[in-house]
């Protein structure tokens, strides 16, 4: 079994440290780890799903811009980084599957090796209180 | 393939009464086969090593990372100094400076007399990341491993059989210790299946809390390390300084009440013949 590049290694192992809601995928956008906190917004262990493919997780919250309709794919911070591999942060608000909406900001960033090979991306999910 | 261990000390020579038995040489191997030499880390082990094989034309020095006990030898590395040698040194790339750069920050004045640049060998540098190549018979891999600073393992396979060298390691950085998924494990790839591994061993469980983040391993997780990548004998090595032979000893004996793993105290001069 081929193992991940210590570069994602240790982005889980700090993402493990966090208190804040970390997602961890691969350059297409797999995810491949979600910290504790991150359960708590997806509703889901990752104990218990493992790898999710990038269909299936994106579709566990609807993001909603500040009027309340649909935002695009391109519009998100991690859709970006994977696309242009650079650091993107935006406020907006997610709907969970069962309605429950949040307002967030979300950090991203790319996970780039020493070797300067591009490896996947990194989600930081901030709470913020509801205006 | 011969493998000889010439230094198994971590951090810093270490001699006296206390250290006969495991030795206090740092950092050093050598894989041979027939005229074919390749030596692991410059470490004091390296200065033995270099008069051991007179018939090899050329050696391979295939270093896994930069820190002073894997490189302090290299220049009482007599190869170095022999116009009819030719010494291909490997090891780590970064993403700022070259091999040759930051070798010579330690084979330069102040530090050192003579530049690297000077030594009368036939000398040529190759930097590795996640890697594979042949050096003559042996099939070599590396990948970066978790240590502070550029550092590497590697795995040589010479027919069937495989010797994993990391000496510096800690896969078990992080609040949860090691994930025991090979997926997430550092250095699993490099490990898998081998013959011998050589590993970091250098804490007891006791000691490793309060060096956590040093980029090294107590001897716990370098059993877990090996029972995760199934590796059919382990040495563990990178003994600590302050580490007396009964010490190793009891650290060895205490281990081996909770694991029934295939495994040993790295010794300097151990002698093993792979075929």
């Amino acid at each position: 079994m081929a193992s991940h590049e210590i570069e994602i290694i240790l982005n889980r192992q700090l993402a493990d440290c966090l208190s804040i809601p970390v997602f961890i995928t691969d350059t297409i956008g797999n995810l491949i780890f979600y910290n504790e906190p991150a359960e708590e917004l997806l509703g889901k262990r990752f104990e218990d799903t493992g790898e999710m493919p990038v269909e299936e997780w994106s579709t566990i919250f609807k993001p909603l811009d500040n009027n309340g309709d649909p935002m695009p794919p391109e519009k998100l911070p991690l859709v970006k980084t994977l696309s242009k591999q650079y650091p993107y942060h935006k406020s907006f608000h997610i709907e969970s599957l069962k309605g429950k909406k949040e307002a967030i900001s979300v950090t991203s960033y790319p996970i780039v090796s020493r070797s300067g090979n591009f490896l996947g991306a990194v989600a930081i999910f901030w709470k913020q209180k509801l205006k | 393939m011969k493998v000889k261990l010439w230094g198994v000390r971590g951090s810093i020579p270490t001699t006296g009464p206390d250290t006969e038995k495991y030795g206090g040489n740092t950092s050093c191997a050598s894989v041979a086969y027939e005229d074919n030499l390749l030596v692991l880390d410059g470490g004091t082990g390296i200065r033995r090593c270099g008069s051991a094989y007179p018939s090899s034309r050329r050696i391979d020095i295939l270093l896994t990372h930069l820190h002073l006990d894997h490189i302090q030898g290299l220049g009482f590395f007599s190869p170095l100094f022999d116009p009819s040698k030719e010494i291909h040194i490997w090891g780590p790339a970064s993403s700022s400076q070259s091999l040759f750069s930051r070798i010579s920050r330690y084979l330069s004045p102040p530090l050192f007399p003579v530049l690297l640049r000077d030594v009368p060998c036939k000398l040529e540098l190759h930097e590795v990341s996640n890697s594979a190549f042949d050096i003559g018979p042996f099939r070599i891999q590396s990948a970066y491993i978790i240590h502070p600073g550029p550092t590497v393992g590697y795995r040589i396979m010479q027919e069937n059989f495989v010797f994993t060298y990391i000496p510096d390691h800690e896969p078990a950085l992080g609040s949860h210790g090691m994930i025991q998924n090979p997926k997430w494990v550092s250095g699993y790839d490099l490990a898998e299946g081998a013959d011998i591994l050589l590993h970091d061993a250098q804490y007891t469980q006791e000691e490793y809390p309060t060096r956590r983040g040093w980029g090294h391993s107590s001897i716990n997780d370098a059993g877990l390390f090996a029972s995760i990548t199934a590796a059919k004998h382990t040495l563990f090595a990178h003994h600590d300084p302050s580490h007396s032979d009964a010490f190793l000893e009891e650290m060895l004996a205490s281990f081996k009440s909770s694991s029934d793993i295939s495994a040993s105290l790295a010794t300097e001069g151990f002698e093993i013949d792979l075929s």
